[in-house]
């Protein structure tokens, strides 16, 4: 058994993760506050484990980038509140843009490691269509007046044309090809039921009156080819690389996770789908913030005394194809490696900014379950204004037999 | 609907009803998810008029024509499921034909949910009252929301019966004494709701799911039933269950109505018919419905309905001045009455209130039966401790009335005495600001003299609260000759804060609860003077099914008190209040009631019967309701020709807060419209045409 890479005696664990379906930003969410989209996440993690005390839950850490309106007011205690949690049970905000969920649960992990509590309830979610990127931001004069970053830094879609001249050969052919195979591989997961069963049906009330229900993602378009993708215009630069097609879209959604000391879910009867191996965050040049997986990774691997040849499965982020694609041609590994995002990513799924991190490891656990012949994964994701992150888990299910299908 | 007798409603809020297909959780099919929506927020709730029944129809044929589906469910807008029939829609139906097509409509469009070919699930996620509930008992099953604020069947209190189904279908689905709590005692009851818990335990919902993702739930819990996971048991009542039940509802509308009303006994009617047919049970319900629409009864219950809910929400007459700013009230005495006004005051207002009693031993009486008070609401209970906590530190009680001089609003609670009132407002005069409105609690005496000789006599004003103060709805706000318009309109702005209901009235002798209260009892005891034996007068009011009798009231009033103000009365009004050598003889005599102490009401107690003077023909019952209706028809017509308050309808909202006068009898003026002792007594009605409570 790998010790935890805090140095701490007490294990910590992925006990369950669910998800909102994603929708288009403005679309299906249009009329539902983003706080009522994480409501439904606590109290269906609660649901699907009954045996959870909901006052053993020692801390609520949910993240949003923009943490204003229906965001703001310490999302981490108003939805607690919200979702009926009993009073004792406290709770905070998180940020950290795109890596906030995945800050909830490293942030929570360590609490759990140093044992400072047993059990937390992470998460995350973006209202992109109430809250537009950027929204009500104040940058410091200084950032530009003193060039402490370059101009592109804010805007996420020009950090990832600077990929492509920092990496030539990462062609926008390449970003389309990998494109259209996420949305490929989303298609497929669907239809193997792979999606489906972590996702929490929510009521929307319909623009022309009457409620809906949200069951299913609405961003990926099935069916997609490099043909269509090589049509589209690149937004960002006349006569650039990246698309709406090879990128993440605009989205709305929420996801939550339970995590706990190996311990107490033992006690409580909870299954421990993912064991926490260790974490790290790590800083790049904002201009270039589609690398930051790349030293991250490093970090926690080094951390944990593995190599990335010990890794049998990887969930990266898709905020962008290139992106992708440097983190992969870093460690050599081919675009189309079925140990990558087997389950598609977030350019078919969407990517609701700080829940995204938690997307991943439910996709992550999931596959844990359906091969025993994989002991280690990492979620990893970059992060504006410059940042990667990469927790690397393991399978409790890990035997060593078996093999992907 | 072109053949159609209803006439057009273009006013009407229509409701629609959208249509969504959903996916079942579970993989267990699809579901029509059909949401009522009148396009408004909550605070204009979801209604059923014609246009409103037509959508639904039309969602529901469309829902039926489908081959794909394995649920409709239905649900309402957010916070609200469906409050029911447009009553807007009922005011403006003139026949019996027309009220009949209305009927049917509603059976025809809600019996639609019970003939789909899968099952529907009705999902109660707010308000549901009359019709809204009876759309969901058409329903195979229900849901309600844990934030549903209430669900009823309000029509019996209204003076309809649920005729869209629910008279029928309830006592089927929750059992007949269920239904019997839903449809009889809880409208006769104060028109009591029913909480989410209260309708699953009643059997009216199947299940009770949390607000925060109640529609989810719903297709959830509606998504194990298709699938078998989850079955619903509705066991058959006995034939001794039903018989029981039957009894315990005519039991409670003999007690509440005297039988007296007739939409009680319509429905008592209906759930006897419980265990036949569904179709006859709704025939019946389409006659009862048409019958109760056009009868006089609804008239009156409609307009004391809205006497209630808009009148005395918004009452007429209050100037258009800003009131004084209240922070600080000050209370002269410290007895019963004033401790009641303190807490009421600091509860509701928020504000410091001080108490000023003559000496130290009544003030550290008060202070002892204050914290008696206060402490024993919160060992019952009743009251949060840290609000006893707030109220014990800001209710001061002292001997001192310098202590007043910050106040904003004083009222004044000491014995009922002319000259002691006049002598404290001259003594507060010394203390107070100029501006400090000043207020008095009597029930009887003249304000405007209180106000006299003043040197503001403009900031007097009547603030008359009823007995117990913390119960009685009701206010009356007396303009004295002198009072100015701030210092009415503080009164109105004060009593709004307590949450009470206020109706101006223009000083003169007990204003008007009591003066019409005093006139009856004057007339009944001057029928007693006559010979009329007691249990005879008592019952004399019986057919107009009063809440109290006669005596009963007598009893509570107290055979002192009323012999006082009756003689004051007859002091004002010698012609018309006659004072009684029978009551006076009651009072004198040390008889607190005209019961026998063994027995109890309505047993006369030996001794006072022999109080009644022999007479060769006393006055029957039909003399003595005769005598007491047109002394009301009288009394009342020179209050208005007075100008004591504005119109009729401010009347009969006191009649109905202050007295608890039935709203099958619209308080009272419109029942001497109709019985017509109004024309003969003054020669034209109170009312021109249909009872207006906006007049």
């Amino acid at each position: 058994m790998v010790r935890s890479a805090l140095g701490s005696p007490r294990e910590v664990v992925f006990v369950d993760g669910v998800r909102t379906p994603f929708g288009k930003a403005g679309s299906r969410y249009a009329n539902t506050r983003a706080d009522d989209l994480i409501v439904k996440v606590i109290r269906e993690l609660l649901r699907r484990n009954p045996s959870l005390p909901a006052d053993r839950i020692d801390e609520v850490a949910i993240a949003a980038t923009t943490q204003i309106g229906d965001q703001g007011l310490t999302i981490g205690r108003s939805a607690g509140i919200l979702a009926g949690l009993p009073q004792s049970v406290p709770g905070y905000s998180i940020d950290r843009m795109c890596a906030g969920a995945m800050t909830a649960v490293t942030s929570l992990g360590a609490g759990i490691a140093a044992g400072a509590i047993d059990v937390g309830l992470a998460g995350g979610v973006e209202h992109m269509g109430r809250h537009p990127m950027g929204e009500g931001i104040d940058p410091n004069p200084r950032f530009v007046a003193e060039r402490l970053v370059n101009p592109d830094a804010l805007v996420m879609g020009k950090t990832a044309e600077n990929l492509h001249d920092r990496f030539p050969h990462l062609t926008r052919e390449r970003a389309d090809a990998f494109a259209a195979a996420s949305q490929q591989k989303v298609a497929d997961a669907y239809a193997a039921d792979a999606i489906q069963a972590d996702l929490v049906p929510v009521a929307v009330w319909a623009d022309e009156g009457g409620w809906d229900l949200s069951s299913a993602d609405e961003p990926p378009r099935p069916g997609t080819t490099t043909e269509q993708l090589a049509e589209l215009r690149t937004p960002f630069r006349p006569g650039g690389h990246v698309t709406a097609g090879n990128a993440a879209g605009l989205n709305d959604g929420a996801t939550g996770a339970l995590v706990t000391s190996a311990a107490v879910a033992d006690e409580l009867g909870l299954s421990a789908k993912m064991r926490l191996v260790g974490y790290a965050f790590a800083g790049v040049d904002p201009a270039l913030m589609g690398v930051g997986p790349i030293p991250s990774t490093e970090r926690a691997l080094s951390r944990a005394g593995l190599s990335i040849d010990d890794i049998g499965l990887i969930e990266i982020n898709e905020a962008f194809a290139v992106q992708v694609l440097a983190f992969l041609d870093h460690y050599g590994i081919p675009d189309d490696d079925p140990k990558v995002n087997p389950y598609g990513g977030a350019i078919a799924f969407g990517h609701p900014l700080a829940s995204s991190g938690i997307r991943l490891m439910i996709q992550l656990a999931r596959q844990f379950s359906e091969r025993p012949d994989v002991q280690y994964g990492i979620t990893t994701m970059c992060v504006g204004l410059g940042q990667g992150g990469t927790v690397i888990w393991e399978n409790p299910g890990y035997t060593g037999e078996g093999s992907a299908a | 609907m072109s053949d159609s007798l209803l006439p057009d409603f273009p006013d009407e809020v229509v409701t629609e009803t959208k249509v969504h297909y959903v996916a079942l959780p579970g993989g267990v099919g699809k579901a029509a998810l059909l949401t009522l929506d009148n396009g408004r927020d909550h605070k204009r709730p979801n209604t059923f008029g014609p246009a409103g029944l037509a959508s639904l129809e039309t969602a529901l044929d469309k829902v039926a024509a489908r081959d794909d589906l394995a649920a409709v469910c239905l649900t309402g807008k957010p916070f609200i499921f469906s409050v029911g029939a447009d009553l807007s829609v009922f005011r403006q139906l003139t026949s019996h034909e027309q009220v009949l097509e209305i009927g049917r409509l509603g059976h025809r469009v809600f019996g639609k949910l019970a003939t789909l070919p899968v099952p529907s699930f009705a999902f109660v996620n707010g308000a549901a009252m009359g019709g809204g509930l009876e759309v969901a008992l058409h329903c195979s099953f229900r849901t309600v929301s844990s934030a549903a604020p209430a669900l009823a069947l309000p029509e019996v209190f209204l003076g309809l019966i649920p005729g869209w189904g629910g008279a029928t279908l309830l006592p089927r689905i929750a059992g007949p004494d269920n239904a019997v709590t839903v449809i009889v005692q809880n409208p006769l009851t104060y028109n009591t709701m029913l909480k989410p818990k209260q309708a699953l335990a009643l059997g009216v919902a199947d299940v009770l799911l949390d607000g925060a993702d109640f529609v989810e739930q719903s297709l959830a819990w509606a998504a194990s039933v298709v699938s078998g996971a989850v079955s619903v048991e509705r066991p058959d009542a006995t034939d001794d269950e039903w018989t029981r039940a039957m009894a315990r509802a005519a039991g409670i509308v003999a007690a509440r109505t005297k039988d007296v009303p007739p939409a009680p006994q319509r429905a008592l009617d209906l759930l006897a018919r419980g265990r036949g047919s569904v179709a006859d049970g709704f025939a019946a319900e389409d006659q009862a419905l048409a019958d109760l629409t056009l009868s006089p009864e609804l008239a009156a219950s409609l307009y004391a309905f809205d006497l209630v809910q808009k009148r005395a929400k918004r009452p007429v007459g209050v100037p258009e001045v800003e009131p004084a700013t209240v922070s600080f009230v000050g209370l002269v005495g410290a007895g019963l009455m004033a401790r009641q006004l303190a807490v009421l005051i600091a509860e509701k207002m928020g504000v410091p209130v001080h108490l000023v009693d003559i000496d130290d031993d009544a003030v550290s009486r008060a202070r002892a039966a204050l914290t008696d008070d206060l402490q024993g609401r919160v060992a019952k209970g009743r009251l949060r401790r840290d609000l006893a906590s707030r109220l014990q530190e800001q209710i001061t009680i002292g001997t001192d009335r310098s202590a007043l001089a910050e106040a904003d609003l004083v009222i004044e609670a000491v014995v009922e005495d002319l000259a002691v009132k006049r002598h404290v407002f001259a003594d507060l005069e010394e203390v107070v600001r100029d501006d400090c409105v000043i207020a008095t609690n009597t029930s009887s005496l003249p304000v405007s003299l209180m106000a006299k000789g003043l040197r503001h006599p403009e900031r007097v004003v009547g603030l008359h609260f009823f007995n117990p103060v913390a119960v009685m709805q009701l206010v009356e706000v007396v303009r004295a000759q002198q009072s100015d318009d701030r210092s009415i309109a503080t009164a109105f702005a004060v009593t709004k804060q307590l949450k009470k209901s206020a109706v101006l009235v223009v000083d003169s002798p007990g204003f008007v609860v009591n003066r019409v209260l005093i006139r009856l009892l004057s007339e009944v005891m001057s029928a007693v003077d006559e010979g009329a034996d007691f249990a005879t007068v008592d019952r004399s009011l019986d057919p107009l099914g009063m809440p109290m009798s006669p005596f009963a009231l007598l009893e509570l009033v107290g055979t002192g008190v009323a012999a006082h103000v009756v003689g004051a009365m007859h002091q004002a009004f010698p012609d018309r209040f006659a004072s009684s050598t029978t009551l006076d003889a009651l009072a004198s005599g040390g008889f607190s009631t005209v019961y026998d102490a063994e027995r109890g009401a309505p047993a006369i107690d030996p001794a006072v019967a022999t109080l009644v003077p022999a007479s060769d023909a006393p006055p029957t019952s039909d003399d003595v309701r005769d005598r007491v209706l047109r002394a009301l028809a009288e009394e009342i017509g020179l209050m208005l020709d007075e100008g004591v308050v504005s119109s009729a309808a401010d009347i009969d909202l006191c009649m109905v807060l202050g007295a608890g006068w039935p709203f099958w009898l619209g308080g009272i003026t419109p029942y001497l419209d109709r019985c017509g002792v109004a024309v003969a007594v003054r020669g034209h009605t109170f009312h021109d045409g249909i009872p207006d409570a906006s007049r």
